[in-house]
């Protein structure tokens, strides 16, 4: 980014818009001072209380995204006491300021209490704790609620709020989705891609004049929701898979009650339901990852094809064909270092003609918009570009059925929709989609029926 | 019962080597057989429940044997020869080095694993900065790292079945393994930096000199745990003397 020229004033809450790629999480990390001098260039000034961010350590705190890797240490209170430590803040005050800052967030929890037990939801919360015990001026929030599920959302939301009121520090929020945070900031800032602002003023004129536009470049505006596909009339429907009796586990510890699905062609299947549950779990074991704790998934006769009826004990070659699995974070399943190489691994796992991976390749490239990144390393893709790739990935080998684990996580509304199109055309043609999400919209689209675990 | 599991990690290490150490400067049967002795009893105090007090323990019960057996089997010949075949010589001398041996490696690895068991992590990277002086930002360090190795082991899994799911996993088992290898150190290192932007974010390495929410105790229970330390080295070393099969090993 470049060229930006902004004012914030000390207590206000602002909402940092912008297409993917305008720089917002790099503007982010600069106020918060953690943006190194070898880590690119910068020019023109930045200044927070009128001096480089970097003096002011501890005054500008940070909340990430990804809930994991903010997490530092193993006991709640010691984490949250974290920052104070590296200010030197006394013994004494640090206890005082670690309660203080629990109750400020909401987070009702023992200060022994495990970290890595806690919710997706309850660690920005204590990521949040842990920023505020440090008493900071600015709080900046890079997508806090990009991977929570909804409760999580407002969970962290309503978090901001009361801090925000409580203690009168200043806000700065970066989020996909307008509708979490519109009555809550008192201002919008749009960032251009290319540098600069569009749009500056009070979220309600601010949408007004800019939102059909935002929309069209993936910010979720609710007055102008991403379109939804047309469902077209579909075929007969045949049972592929059906789970009997199953339970799902890992190292044979199971999760839930015993389950009967009948997954059908033509057919898309939402598992929701509250963290915790398996529902990921039970989206590797329909895929064929992972061996039932009890009962059994079996395939049918037309999806088996000769390969025997538990998917469990099919080849993994033989798997490309059958089930196709779309893991939660596309980076697990990067294996190579371009884009291209990336799509021609299943058809070139089949042993198919060089003319025909060629073809799919091409076709998935451009149907995915990534024939512009073709020979990008997949590692350095935007979030969307790997969801799109990591879906692409899975269709070239045509998969009879396709599984989905979180497929919106984290997504603006242009991938999101055309995320969307793509499953719906695929189950429109006869194939078989398993989405696990907790997106409402989404499942609301496309599922032709839905599974609830508790 | 001894509530070990309060007192500091430094001193539990301190006494764990101390020990160690009189035993190492040794090689014979008594002095180790002396120290289990003690340590057992000194153990079975500590009210750990028998399960956990095998499973954790465990690798030291398999590792003595074996390390027995390849001494028995190669081990240093002398007096009468029992077996012999090809490289492997059986003797008097093989025996007791070998029994030596046994007894040795249960002496030093039991009560490493038993004072390691209540050992918490933040406690004792507090005493490791707090008490012995250590560097706060390796500590520290150190400290976040350790956390991540559960992250790690679940993105090892999440590997693991990806591969299957990309249709790659028939292939040969050692270079699918590398190439995974490969994949999980991509990954941490990405998880590693946006740790430490979230610990930079929180003010971790800067100027300030830090100052510690825990305090890192030291009192009587801690000298008492050295001191426990130096009477089952002293003791077992005094046994061994008198006995005279304490042989000190040079070099």
């Amino acid at each position: 980014m470049r060229g930006l020229d902004l004012r914030i004033e000390p207590g206000e809450r602002v909402l940092l818009l912008g297409e993917s790629g305008a720089g917002k999480s790099t503007f982010l990390h600069a106020l918060a001072g953690v943006v190194g001098d070898d880590e690119g260039e910068t020019e023109g000034s930045l200044l927070v209380d009128g001096e480089h961010p970097a003096a002011h350590r501890g005054r500008t705190g940070l909340v990430i995204q990804d809930p994991d890797s903010q997490v530092i240490l193993e006991r709640v209170g010691d984490d949250v006491a974290f920052g104070c430590e590296n200010l030197g803040v006394p013994r004494d005050e640090i206890w005082l300021r670690v309660r203080d800052s629990l109750a400020a967030v909401g987070l009702d929890v023992s200060l022994d209490r495990n970290t890595s037990a806690l919710s997706g939801g309850q660690k920005q919360r204590l990521a949040l704790a842990g920023v505020l015990a440090m008493r900071p001026g600015l709080i900046v929030l890079d997508e806090p609620t990009a991977n929570l599920d909804p409760e999580g959302v407002t969970e962290v939301r309503d978090a901001v709020i009361r801090v925000a009121e409580s203690t009168g520090a200043t806000i700065v929020v970066v989020e996909h989705r307008v509708s979490v945070w519109s009555d809550v900031v008192d201002r919008i800032v749009v960032l251009a891609a290319g540098g600069g602002v569009i749009a500056d003023g009070a979220p309600a004129d601010v949408l007004a004049r800019q939102g059909k536009e935002l929309a069209a470049r993936g910010v979720w505006i609710p007055q102008y929701p991403p379109p939804r596909p047309v469902r077209a009339e579909r075929g007969p429907q045949h049972t592929l898979l059906s789970a009997r009796q199953l339970t799902v586990g890992r190292s044979n510890h199971a999760l839930g009650a015993p389950l009967e699905l009948e997954i059908l062609s033509s057919h898309a299947l939402a598992i929701t339901g509250p963290n915790g549950v398996g529902k990921s779990t039970l989206a590797l074991t329909l895929g064929g990852l992972l061996p039932p704790v009890g009962g059994a998934v079996v395939a049918s006769p037309a999806l088996a094809g000769g390969a025997g009826e538990h998917p469990i004990r099919w080849k993994s070659r033989e798997l490309l064909t059958r089930i196709g699995t779309v893991f939660q974070d596309p980076e697990h399943q990067l294996l190579t270092s371009t884009v291209r190489a990336e799509l021609e691994v299943g058809p070139r796992a089949l042993k198919l003609p060089d003319s025909e991976v060629d073809a799919r390749v091409d076709e998935l490239l451009t149907r995915l918009r990534l024939d512009r990144l073709a020979e990008a390393n997949p590692f350095t893709l935007s979030g969307g570009e790997k969801r799109r790739l990591s879906v692409a990935t899975a269709l070239a080998t045509r998969p009879q059925v396709l599984v989905l684990d979180e497929p919106t996580f984290g997504q603006d509304s242009r991938t999101w929709s055309e995320l969307l199109a793509l499953l719906a055309r695929l189950v429109d043609d006869g194939s078989s989609v398993i989405a696990v999400s907790h997106d409402l919209d989404f499942v609301a689209a496309l599922a032709d029926s839905t599974v609830v675990l508790e | 019962m001894i509530p070990i599991a309060s007192v500091n990690p430094v001193a539990k290490l301190g006494a764990g080597l101390i020990v160690s150490l009189f035993l190492l400067a040794t090689i014979d049967w008594v002095s180790a057989t002396t120290a289990l002795v003690l340590e057992l009893a000194i153990i079975a105090f500590f009210g750990i429940e028998p399960k956990r007090f095998w499973l954790r323990t465990l690798p030291v019960w398999l590792a003595a044997p074996l390390t027995a057996l390849t001494i028995l089997l190669y081990g240093r010949y002398d007096g009468t020869v029992y077996f012999e075949f090809l490289l492997i010589r059986i003797s008097d001398g093989s025996i007791e080095l070998a029994l030596a041996t046994f007894l040795r490696v249960l002496a030093i690895g039991l009560p490493a694993v038993v004072l390691f068991i209540s050992i918490d992590p933040t406690d004792f990277a507090d005493g490791l900065a707090q008490r012995l002086r250590l560097p706060d930002r390796f500590v520290i360090g150190a400290l976040a790292a350790v956390r991540m190795v559960g992250l790690f082991l679940e993105d090892w899994r999440s590997l693991e079945l990806a591969r299957r799911a990309r249709g790659v996993a028939d292939r040969g088992r050692v270079r699918r393994i590398a190439g995974q290898g490969f994949a999980l150190l991509v990954l941490s290192i990405r998880r590693g930096s946006k740790l430490s932007i979230a610990m930079e974010a929180r003010g971790f390495g800067g100027d300030t000199p830090r100052t510690w929410a825990r305090e890192s105790p030291w009192g009587q229970a801690e000298w008492l745990t050295l001191l426990v330390g130096l009477l089952v080295g002293v003791t077992a070393t005094v046994v061994a003397v008198l006995t005279g099969s304490w042989n000190l090993i040079v070099g």
